[in-house]
């Protein structure tokens, strides 16, 4: 299966939810905001939310200081 | 006509901001002219617009205003006037940020943090020694009235949550988020996309240690949505946040706050 994450192809070799997407990225799903098909998400939903083909997903990552 | 600390004179050729300043106060000694610092014999044109200065001399509030007119254009000063900008954080980031707006005029700015000023912080907040123990808010308005007298201040002293965002925030022109917490980036981020609509952002990710300059960047995500830093340099052990590179990043959100103010780029109230 096939999405695009951050305007680039990206194939999945199962299906997913977003929370599966953000632990094979290695980031920390609460530093981070995620949009798939111009909808943003709210946290509580990542588990539920599996990802289909052809997706749009951005994910806006958070680092710490300031 | 001549404007000289907002009287108006009649215009007569060859007269100089000096002539001028003798006949409104003998001890001036600093001559702006249309905004610029210039020389007592400088030459002075129908419609200029003049300030003059005595040295050391604390100036009315009244006065404070109109030099930063002269000094901004009166354009520019009179929008920056009648903006409220909300700084979320009032660390490194948001201590740096609300300097900059108190010193260009801001017409109000909604502060808020729920900490108090530490020893720890002090290596590039902007705070002092004799202030450590006081609440951040509280010791930052102090601050920022000694800047700037004239400033309308609301302190928030309380922890936010994603939730009370909107209801606190949701009429601000500009939103800057100065948190420390990545956790609290994401949420005020998110909240912005989806619960204030009109509320133009500038967040920050990165900036910690004393990596390149140039890496540091301003990132539009959305029309009037801006993220600060070079997206990496995440506070560590080995890589903590030091005045020099936080205030670069302070100085990219304080100066896109204006930008969006004064319409240079477009805000998300744009149509």
């Amino acid at each position: 299966m096939n999405i695009t994450l951050n305007g680039k192809d990206k194939s999945l070799h199962k299906a997913m939810s977003v929370t599966d997407l953000l632990t094979g990225l290695e980031l920390t799903p609460e530093t981070v905001v995620v949009e798939i098909n111009t909808t943003i998400l709210q946290p509580d939903s990542y588990q539920s939310t599996i990802l289909a083909e052809g997706d749009q997903v951005e994910i806006i990552r958070f680092v710490g200081g300031g | 006509m001549i404007s000289i600390n907002e009287k108006e004179l009649s215009y007569m050729k060859g007269l100089t901001i000096g002539d001028l300043a003798t006949s409104q106060n003998p001890d001036a000694d600093v001559f702006i002219l249309n905004g610029c610092p210039v020389s007592a014999n400088t030459l002075v044109q129908d419609g200029d617009n003049c300030a003059i200065i005595q040295k050391g001399a604390i100036p009315t509030p009244a006065e404070m205003d109109y030099l930063l007119s002269s000094r901004h254009s009166p354009g520019v000063h009179k929008i920056i006037k009648k903006s409220t900008v909300a700084i979320l954080g009032l660390g490194g980031l948001g201590s740096a940020v609300a300097g900059a707006m108190a010193k260009i005029g801001i017409g109000k700015m909604l502060l808020s943090d729920y900490d108090v000023v530490e020893p720890s912080n002090l290596n590039r907040q902007h705070y002092f020694v004799d202030q450590i123990g006081m609440q951040k808010t509280r010791a930052l308005k102090d601050n920022l009235l000694r800047m700037n007298p004239s400033l309308s201040l609301e302190l928030i002293d309380k922890q936010l949550t994603e939730e009370i965002l909107p209801h606190l925030f949701r009429n601000v022109d500009v939103l800057i988020e100065c948190f420390d917490n990545p956790v609290m980036k994401a949420a005020t981020f998110r909240s912005a996309l989806t619960k204030m609509e009109n509320v133009s952002y500038i967040g920050s990710s990165g900036m910690a240690g004393f990596g390149d300059n140039n890496i540091i960047t301003t990132r539009m995500l959305r029309q009037g949505m801006y993220i600060v830093g070079d997206d990496t340099s995440a506070a560590r052990p080995g890589m903590g946040l030091m005045a020099p590179r936080v205030g670069i990043a302070a100085h990219h959100q304080a100066n896109q706050a204006l930008r969006l103010l004064l319409g240079v780029d477009k805000g998300r109230q744009h149509k």
